[in-house]
C-alpha cells in the first residue's frame, strides 16, 4: 500500500541534503520495523518519492514523502513509532494511506502533483541590510517591489542567459502570521477535515521556523514544481538588487510552510496532506 | 535545540556540513557537567573515513557505558573548514557537545596508518593544544595514542603524553579509574602518568631517553623515571568470544566508506603471512561465539536500519562457524532486502554459493590476493595461495557466471626478481585463458582482469622488519617492467593494470620503521603545509623531501638498508607478544623459501601462547584429546 508521510525538518538537520534525507528515511522505516516495498531486480531499493527536494540550509514544517509499505499499522501508531526512531530535527506530523489508483488511471507521484509552496523568509540576527533599519521600512520596500507589474531577472541556463518575469510566479505576500493565514483562506480549496480516521492521522505541531529578534521577515507563496518553479532565494536576490542592497545569501533563513497542488476545476490550492492520491 | 560550534554561514560555505554537526542516530547524549571525565576520541582523517572505523565505535561504547564519563568524537576538518577555522580563530570542537576539545580531560587519537601523522598535528593545533607534549600544561587534555601504528610510536612519540598498546577493551577502565582518583586527590599530570605507566600496555615516551650509535642506529633506551617498565607489554582482550560488542553503532547522515553494519567475527589471523603486521600484532587468533554474533546481527540491523551487513576479520574463511553464520544471515535477513557482504573470503565452492545468493553475479567481481606473481615468491612471503587454487577458483567462478576478476599484488617484496614480476603478467593471462576454455555459448561476454600492485612497505613486528625497501626509482622501473610484460600477453586486452604511487609508499616506509628523530621532520612538514598525506591530491612529496634535507635526515638510512639482526629497533620497547627470535626464524625461512604452516596446523612458538587463550589453547586442547 502507498502512504504519505508529512514531517518537519529543522535545527541542525537543515544541513542534511535531500539525498541524505532520503537515505535517512529508508533506514528510519527499517528501524521502526516496517517492511517497505522494494523495486525489482538485483539492486532493490525502497520505493520512495519526495514531493519537492528542500535545499541545504532550509528548514520546513511541511515535507512530504510517499512510500510503498508491505507492513503497516494504524496511522496513529505509525506516527508514534516513526517519531520514536528519528533524531532531533526530524518530526513526523502526519501519516495517511493513499488510495490505490483505479485501473486505467495514471499513477501519480507526490512530486508530479506539486504546483505551489509557502515560505517564510527571515533575516537572521547578526546580519543587517544597508539602508533598512526597521521592519517597517523593509515592509514598505517589499510592498513596492511586490506591487510592480513585472519583475524581470536574468536566469542563467545551460546555453545562455534569459530574461524571466518572476512576478506572476509570486502569488501571495504578507508580513505577519495573521494576514498570511487570512490570505490562505482566499486561495485554499474548501476541503472538510478527513473523514476516514483509519486512513489519516495528523498532529498539531508548532511551527519550527526560527524566530529572530529583528523581526524582518516576509511570507510568500511561490510557484513550485515542474511546470513553473521559483526559488525564494531568487526573490530575495531580485528584491535586494532592486533596492540597491547587497544580497548576502547567508543572511536569510528560508523556511517552508506548506506544499500544495492546484485543483484543476477551481484553481484553488490543496495542501498535499489533504489529498488522497 | 542543540547548539552548534560553527555558524550557519560557515557550515553552508563548506563541503558536506553534516561532517561537523553530530546528532547522528545512536549518538550518546549526556550532560557534560554531570560527568567526571570528558574524553574525546579522534580519528585523524576526514569524517567519512573516521566514522567507518570499528575500533572507535567499540571504545566509544565502552567509555560511554561508564556513568562518570562522556566520550565524544572529533575528526580532521576537511581542508576547506581547516582554512576557515584558522582564519576566524575557531577552536576545534567535539561533535556531541560541540564544546572545544581543549576543555576535555583526554584526547584519544587512533593511529591506523602512518600517512595520518600530519593530521594529528592539525587536530592538536586547531584544538589549541601545544603540539609537543613537553609544552603542555595541567590545563591541557592528556593526549593518548593507540591502534596499529602505536606498535612503533617513536616517530610521533614527542606529540603524545602516553600510548595505549593493545586492545582497548582490556585496560581503558583502569586508565580512567586512576584518572578520577588522581583528579580528586589533586595530583599532577606527571603523577598520573607515573601511576598509569605501571599498567601493562601503557607507554609514556617521556620516561625514556634514546641513545644513538655513531652510525645512526639506536644504542639503547634509557629510563629517566626508574619505575617505568623495561618493556611495555601489549594488552589483549582474551575473552573475546563473549566480549561486549556495541549493538547500537552510530548511523551517519552522509554516506561513509562503511555504510553498513560491521560484525567482527574474530580477531587475529592464523595464516602468518610474513609481510602482514596485523597478522602478527593481533595474535593470538580469537573467535567470537556464533550464537552471540547472530544476536548482535539482529540487534544491530534493527538499531541502525542499515541495509547491509559485512563480516569483519583478517581472514573470514578461517572462522570455524562461517557457514553456519552466513547461511543464518541469508535465511534471516536476505528476504528483507538486507545485503550481505563478505570481504577477505577464500574463493571456493562455499563462497561462490554464498556470493551467487547475495550478489548480482553480473555486477560483482571476484577478488584474489596472490600478493606475488610466482610460487617461489609466494612461499617467501608465506602466502598459502597456490596457482592451482587461484585457477581452480577462477574456473569455478567463470562457470557460475562471473566474468570479472580483481587481482592484488605487491611489488618490491624481499628476494624479488624480474621473473617474479613477469609472473604477475603470466598469472593474469592464465586466468583470462581459463575463461576462454569455457564453451562460447556458456560465456557471458568478455573477461575482465584488473591487476593492482602496491609497493611493499616493511613493517615493525613482521619477519620482514629487517628488510631493505626499494627506492621509488626501483619501484617505477618494476612497474614499467610489469606494464611491458602485460603487453606481451595473449589476453593483454582483457587485462587492466592499476598501480599505487611509489613516493607515498617511500614515506610510509620511513614513518613505519622510524625513530624519535622523525618527530621534528613531521613537525616541519606540517609547518610547510603538509596535511592529508594519504590523499594523493594533497600529498606533496617535494615538501617532505625538503624537510628531510633541512633536518639532515636521510630517507635511505631508514628504507634502503638491510638491518643487522642485532640492531636495537625503536619499537623494541614494545612487547607485542610475538618474540624477536620467532621473527628472525621466520625471516630465515623466508629467505630459504620455506613455508610455515598456519596456527591451527602446527604451533611454531611465536610467543603469543603466553596470553593463554585463542587458537594457541584450542590446538593444545585438540592435541590432548587426540
Amino acid at each position: 500500500m502507498k502512504a504519505r508521510l508529512k514531517f518537519q525538518k529543522y535545527g541542525a538537520m537543515k544541513f542534511i541534503g535531500h539525498l541524505d534525507v532520503m537515505r535517512y528515511f529508508q533506514k528510519a522505516f527499517r528501524r521502526a520495523g516496517y517492511d517497505s516495498e522494494y523495486s525489482k531486480g538485483f539492486n532493490p531499493h525502497q520505493i520512495m518519492s519526495f514531493a519537492a527536494p528542500l535545499g541545504v540550509g532550509l528548514t520546513s514544517d511541511a515535507e512530504y514523502v510517499d512510500i510503498g509499505l508491505i507492513t503497516c499499522e494504524s496511522p496513529e501508531t505509525m506516527v508514534k513509532n516513526i517519531n520514536g526512531v528519528l533524531s532531533d530535527g526530524f518530526y513526523v506530523t502526519g501519516f495517511h494511506i493513499l488510495s490505490e489508483p483505479e485501473e486505467n488511471e495514471k499513477k501519480t507521484t507526490a512530486m508530479s502533483l506539486v504546483s505551489s509552496a509557502d515560505y517564510l523568509v527571515s533575516l537572521k540576527d547578526g546580519y543587517s541590510l544597508d539602508g533598512i533599519v526597521s521592519k517597517e521600512s523593509f515592509q514598505d520596500l517589499f510592498n513596492n517591489f511586490y506591487g510592480k507589474q513585472d519583475i524581470i531577472i536574468r536566469k542563467k541556463t545551460k546555453k545562455n542567459d534569459m530574461d524571466v518575469n518572476i512576478r506572476p510566479m509570486i502569488t501571495m505576500v504578507s508580513f505577519d502570521e495573521m494576514s498570511y493565514n487570512k490570505g490562505l483562506r482566499d486561495c485554499l480549496a474548501d476541503i472538510s477535515k478527513p473523514i476516514y480516521n483509519e486512513q489519516y492521522h495528523f498532529i498539531e505541531s508548532d511551527s519550527k521556523a526560527e524566530v529572530y529578534e529583528n523581526d524582518i521577515k516576509v511570507y510568500m507563496q511561490l510557484d513550485t514544481g515542474s511546470a513553473s518553479n521559483l526559488k525564494p532565494e531568487l526573490v530575495m536576490e531580485a528584491f535586494c538588487n532592486e533596492n540597491g542592497i547587497f544580497f548576502n545569501p547567508y543572511a536569510w533563513q528560508i523556511h517552508r510552510l506548506e506544499i500544495y497542488t492546484r485543483d484543476e476545476m477551481s484553481g484553488k490550492l490543496i495542501s498535499l496532506d489533504r489529498l488522497d492520491k | 535545540m542543540r547548539k552548534l560550534a560553527l555558524s550557519d554561514e560557515i557550515l553552508l560555505s563548506v563541503e558536506k556540513p553534516a561532517r561537523y554537526i553530530g546528532g547522528e542516530i545512536n549518538m550518546w547524549v549526556k550532560d557534560p557537567k554531570a560527568v567526571d571525565i570528558r574524553f574525546c576520541m579522534c580519528f585523524p582523517d576526514v569524517y567519512e573515513i573516521g566514522m567507518s572505523h570499528l575500533g572507535i565505535q567499540i571504545l566509544y561504547d565502552i567509555l560511554n557505558r561508564r556513568e562518570d564519563t562522556y566520550c565524544e568524537r572529533v575528526y580532521s576538518p576537511w581542508v576547506d573548514l581547516d582554512r576557515l577555522m584558522r582564519e576566524k580563530d575557531i577552536p576545534l570542537f567535539a561533535l556531541e557537545s560541540q564544546d572545544p576539545i581543549k576543555e576535555f580531560d583526554f584526547l584519544g587519537i587512533t593511529l591506523q596508518y602512518e600517512m595520518c601523522y600530519t593530521n594529528i598535528l592539525q587536530v592538536l593545533e586547531l584544538s589549541k593544544i601545544p603540539i609537543y607534549a613537553k609544552d603542555r600544561t595541567e590545563d591541557d587534555p592528556i593526549v593518548i595514542g593507540g591502534g596499529p601504528c602505536s606498535y612503533n610510536p617513536e616517530p610521533i612519540a614527542d606529540f603524545f603524553d602516553l600510548f595505549y598498546i593493545g586492545e582497548g577493551e582490556a585496560a581503558y577502565n583502569e586508565l580512567l579509574d586512576i584518572y578520577k582518583e588522581c583528579k580528586s586527590a589533586g595530583k599532577s599530570k606527571r603523577q598520573y602518568l607515573e601511576q598509569v605507566a605501571q599498567i601493562d600496555g601503557i607507554y609514556v615516551p617521556a620516561f625514556y631517553d634514546v641513545e644513538y650509535n655513531d652510525d645512526g642506529t639506536i644504542k639503547r633506551f634509557l629510563k629517566n623515571y626508574e619505575n617505568a617498565p623495561d618493556r611495555v607489554k601489549k594488552q589483549v582482550e582474551m575473552k573475546l568470544s563473549e566480549a561486549y560488542y556495541p549493538t547500537r553503532p552510530l548511523v551517519p547522515f552522509i554516506k561513509t566508506t562503511q555504510d553498513r553494519v560491521v560484525l567482527e567475527i574474530q580477531r587475529g589471523c592464523i595464516r602468518g603471512c610474513r609481510f602482514c603486521q596485523a597478522g602478527m600484532i593481533y595474535r593470538p587468533t580469537r573467535e567470537r561465539d556464533v550464537e552471540y554474533l547472530k544476536k548482535c546481527a539482529f540487534e544491530m540491523l534493527s538499531s541502525t536500519g542499515h541495509e547491509e551487513i559485512s563480516l569483519s576479520s583478517l581472514s573470514s574463511s578461517d572462522y570455524s562457524k562461517l557457514q553456519e553464520l552466513v547461511y543464518f544471515l541469508i535465511d534471516e535477513f536476505g528476504s528483507k532486502g538486507v545485503n550481505i557482504s563478505l570481504p577477505s573470503l577464500r574463493i571456493d565452492a562455499f563462497s561462490l554459493d554464498v556470493m551467487s545468493k547475495v550478489q548480482d553475479i553480473r555486477k560483482s567481481s571476484l577478488t584474489f590476493a596472490p600478493e606475488a606473481g610466482s610460487q617461489r615468491l609466494r612461499d617467501v612471503i608465506n602466502k598459502g595461495l597456490t596457482e592451482e587454487a587461484i585457477l581452480g577458483g577462477a574456473t569455478e567462478a567463470f562457470q557460475s557466471g562471473w566474468n570479472r576478476v580483481k587481482l592484488y599484488f605487491m611489488m618490491g617484496l624481499p628476494t624479488e626478481t624480474e621473473e617474479d614480476i613477469e609472473g604477475i603478467a603470466v598469472l593474469s593471462d592464465k586466468i583470462a585463458r581459463e575463461y576462454y576454455e569455457i564453451p562460447k555459448d556458456q560465456r557471458q561476454g568478455k573477461v575482465s582482469v584488473v591487476v593492482s600492485t602496491s609497493f611493499f612497505v616493511p613493517k615493525p613486528f613482521t619477519p620482514f622488519q629487517w628488510c631493505r625497501m626499494d627506492t621509488p626509482d626501483e619501484y617505477i622501473h618494476k612497474q614499467k617492467l610489469l606494464r611491458s610484460k602485460i603487453n606481451e600477453q595473449l589476453n593483454r586486452r582483457s587485462i587492466k593494470y592499476n598501480w599505487h604511487g611509489a613516493e607515498i609508499s617511500e614515506l610510509e616506509g620511513v614513518l613505519a620503521r622510524g625513530d624519535r628523530r622523525l618527530s621534528k621532520v613531521i613537525y616541519d612538514a606540517y609547518r610547510l603545509g603538509c596535511i592529508y598525506d594519504s590523499w594523493s591530491e594533497h600529498f606533496d612529496y617535494d615538501k617532505w623531501v625538503k624537510v628531510f634535507d633541512e633536518n639532515g635526515i636521510s630517507i635511505e638510512f631508514y628504507n634502503c638498508r638491510e638491518r643487522d639482526e642485532n640492531e636495537v629497533f625503536p619499537w623494541d620497547i614494545i612487547d607485542a607478544g610475538v618474540s624477536k627470535s620467532f621473527l628472525i626464524r621466520e625471516y630465515h625461512r623466508a629467505k630459504k623459501g620455506v613455508v610455515t604452516p598456519n596456527c591451527r596446523m602446527l604451533c611454531y612458538n611465536c610467543g603469543a601462547k603466553k596470553f593463554g587463550g585463542g587458537v594457541c589453547v584450542e590446538i593444545q586442547e585438540a592435541a590432548n584429546e587426540g
